[in-house]
């Protein structure tokens, strides 16, 4: 079941589209990668998520249904430009942006308590936000963000000016809420916790999809049938003996052993391993599984140059 | 609970809440007070004082003259704190240099040419009031008109009995009958109405400028609109900040009647009969609402002199403003102006990224405000002229004008055309607010023109 589908939207400002019939599924209980450089397009899309625009064109549907005003009751966002009232003490600040999200007071009282005990911040209840260091205040609006138990929950560069330790809780926040059925959708440019984190991805380039899907599929797609073979005898031996069927991408001697980047030509990796096998003394061999970060630079360069 | 009533209750209890809001509650109402109470004072401080003034007079060789040659001798005639002594052959420099010991106030030389070169000298070490100046250039205009006539041998008495002191009381026409008014004293409250209306607007309307960029430069903005329409956020905050705006006034005039009526029964328990104190006290407890003033008041009324009458003469004319009218008027003309310039305000704040990138669209509100201000002179010499109506029916400038014009008691169906006016601008000025409003707070970091904003208008959502 799909959470929230977006389907052929538009969107055009004064002077330049913003959105191309851009059309994104959602998988109920997943982690939703929305990738792209600057100045794509994400920010809008997810503002019209969050209904702060609408669409020129197209649909929207939240939970089998078209999106409602009252959606966004069930919808957290942590924008990547992000803040709080300065001037306001911490406590009363989480409970006044929880009961803007539909919460009673006793609602928002008690989950609030909850979530400071949690992060063992009780004491900063009665503090004012300026108090509080950028690495606190985030962790006040990740609490603002999650409060209101939303079924989807949207983080825009969610990692970026936290600490490792706070980086990674905050990762394991967000597994967890997975975990207990929210769905998540995650914009964001540090590829590693995308592979980390998500499912499914979509990539945005100049207004337009231009990647999306599985990403274990997407990055079993990029594969260019390279291998990285660690060997330990003499760099001749490889280079003379193998066959026209493999070539050498790339050879170098690390740390008093050699590696090698071979790509096939024709035939399987098996094929390989037993031509090298013949050759050289074979420490490791493993397929080279493109990271998201190439295929995000590979695929919006191509992207690109077509335009 | 209704979304917008949140925003208004955290927008009403935050600025209520912090210093600078109780610092102003107080200090508003104690400069209020000092405004109305120490002028009055000072004047009684001063006229309680008997003052003596030395008449020297020279010949028109310039002599002292001997006491039968005097010809102003008790021309003067003395007030409640002012006494002349005519000293006969006494040279002026004589004075001068025995001045600090001989305990005169001041120093009056007539030459005895000023019966053609019309001209006399006051000499002391201060400067003496305009009104002992105005008492003595009076008796001496009198006493030599008196004399000039006299040349034509007119009779003593025909001239007497042809002098006449005129003076042209202002009475209006009422429902309950006749009304003793004062013109002066409606300027001078129409004016004040104006100004402070003048002033609340930009103060609050300021306010709900910069809280938008607050909002804007923190991004909390991106936060609270997800759950907030941008109508409703500005909407509260404009509404917040206009309850902060009456709390404050309502606070402000209760204080002050507080304070005044707290100086004034204090003053009455040390000295009753004390005249002078009357003034400032009374113009205030009227003010008020008519307030029905303490017994020991009432006493040192009915104790006063005739030669208070003056006085009282004033009391009856300041009763004679309607002040609950006024007051209502005021709270109304200030909502109306406030909340049109408010949206305007909101429009500003939406725009730009921070409070210095103001200037460049300030003009379309100072502007308005300022000529209104300005005009507000003319409007109170002429409250019944064309431009006068006109202006205070043009919604940018009628909430100050109006002002000024209320103390003169113009048609009811004019306050209610204008008030029509002035709210249904408003309705439409924050539609027009909104839609720049909604686009301009999530626009960062760019420079934005009057033909953006333009554009902003007819953007879809």
């Amino acid at each position: 079941m799909d959470l929230f589908v977006a389907e052929n939207i538009s969107k055009r400002f004064s002077n330049h589209l913003a959105l191309e019939d851009v059309s994104v599924i959602i998988p109920q209980g997943s982690i939703y990668g929305l990738l792209g450089p600057n100045g794509a397009g994400k920010t809008t899309l997810l503002r019209i998520v969050n209904q702060i625009t609408g669409p020129d064109t197209g649909e929207l549907f939240f939970n089998g249904r078209k999106l409602k005003a009252d959606d966004v009751y069930n919808i957290g966002y942590l924008p990547e430009e992000r803040g709080l009232y300065r001037k306001m003490k911490v406590g009363e600040q989480v409970v006044y942006l929880s009961r803007l999200k539909g919460l009673s007071k006793n609602d928002a009282l008690q989950k609030s308590k909850y979530w400071f005990e949690k992060f063992q911040i009780e004491d900063w209840w009665g503090k004012k936000v300026e108090e509080l260091s950028k690495g606190m205040q985030q962790k006040i609006q990740f609490i603002i963000t999650v409060l209101h138990e939303p079924e989807l929950l949207i983080f825009d560069e969610p990692f970026s000016g936290f600490d490792p330790i706070n980086a990674n809780l905050l990762k394991n926040e967000i597994l967890d809420l997975r975990n207990q059925g929210a769905t998540v959708i995650f914009s964001t440019h540090n590829m590693s916790s995308v592979e980390e984190l998500c499912s499914d991805i979509s990539l945005i380039n100049r207004s337009k999809i231009i990647l999306e899907g599985n990403i274990q599929s997407i990055r079993s797609q990029y594969k260019s049938n390279t291998f990285k073979v660690v060997f330990s005898d003499d760099q001749e031996k490889l280079t003379k003996g193998l066959t026209d069927s493999f070539s050498i991408v790339e050879i170098k001697h690390k740390q008093g052993l050699n590696e090698a980047l071979i790509q096939l030509n024709v035939g399987t990796g098996n094929e390989l391993l037993k031509n090298l096998v013949s050759l050289v003394h074979v420490i490791s061999f493993q397929e080279v599984i493109p990271g998201m970060n190439d295929i995000f630079i590979q695929v919006v360069e191509q992207s690109n140059l077509a335009a | 609970m209704n979304k917008t009533n949140l925003v208004i209750k955290r927008e009403y209890l935050t600025r209520v809440r912090k210093k600078s809001f109780i610092i102003m509650s107080i200090l508003g109402p104690l400069l209020f007070a000092a405004l109305m109470i120490i002028p009055g004072w000072l004047m009684s401080l001063e006229n309680k004082e008997m003052r003596t003034i030395a008449v020297v007079e020279y010949s028109t060789a310039n002599k002292p003259v001997p006491d039968s040659l005097m010809l102003f001798k008790d021309v003067i005639p003395e007030t409640a704190y002012l006494r002349f002594t005519y000293l006969p052959s006494t040279r002026l420099e004589t004075l001068r240099h025995n001045f600090e010991e001989s305990g005169y106030y001041a120093v009056l030389f007539i030459p005895q040419n000023i019966t053609y070169a019309h001209q006399a000298k006051l000499y002391s070490t201060k400067q003496p009031g305009l009104e002992v100046k105005n008492h003595i250039e009076s008796a001496i205009e009198k006493y030599l008109y008196n004399l000039n006539l006299r040349k034509y041998d007119i009779s003593l008495d025909v001239i007497n009995n042809a002098q006449t002191n005129i003076t042209v009381q202002t009475i209006k026409w009422t429902d309950e009958g006749e009304k003793r008014s004062s013109t002066g004293l409606s300027m001078v409250v129409g004016y004040a109405g104006g100004f402070l209306i003048y002033i609340l607007i930009f103060a609050f309307g300021a306010q709900v400028m910069r809280g938008i960029v607050d909002e804007k430069t923190n991004r909390i903005v991106e936060v609270i609109i997800t759950s907030v329409k941008p109508f409703q956020l500005m909407s509260g905050k404009i509404i917040g900040i206009a309850l902060v705006g009456l709390t404050q006034i309502l606070l402000w005039f209760v204080l002050t009647f507080g304070i005044v009526q707290g100086i004034e029964s204090y003053v009455y328990n040390q000295k009753i009969p004390d005249v002078e104190q009357l003034k400032p006290q009374d113009i205030l407890s009227t003010e008020m609402g008519g307030v029905s003033k303490n017994a020991p008041q009432e006493q040192a009324k009915q104790e006063l002199p005739s030669n208070i009458a003056g006085l009282d003469d004033i009391l009856v004319k300041i009763k004679s403003l309607n002040y609950t009218k006024i007051l209502i008027t005021f709270f109304f003309f200030f909502l109306g102006g406030y909340l049109l310039y408010a949206a305007m305000f909101a429009a500003i704040g939406s725009a730009i990224d921070t409070e210095t990138d103001t200037q460049q669209f300030m003009l379309p509100i100072t502007i308005p405000l300022i000529f209104a201000l300005i005009t507000m002179g003319y409007v109170l010499n002429t409250p019944e002229s064309g431009l006068s109506f006109w202006l205070s029916i043009i919604p940018f400038t009628s909430p100050i004008v109006m002002m000024a014009r209320i103390p003169f008691e113009i048609p009811v169906w004019q306050v209610l055309l204008s008030g029509i006016i002035l709210y249904l601008t408003f309705i439409l000025m924050t539609a027009l607010s909104a839609k720049i409003y909604r686009t301009g707070i999530l626009m960062y970091g760019k420079k934005v023109s009057y033909k953006e904003l333009w554009k902003w208008l007819f953007y879809r959502r």
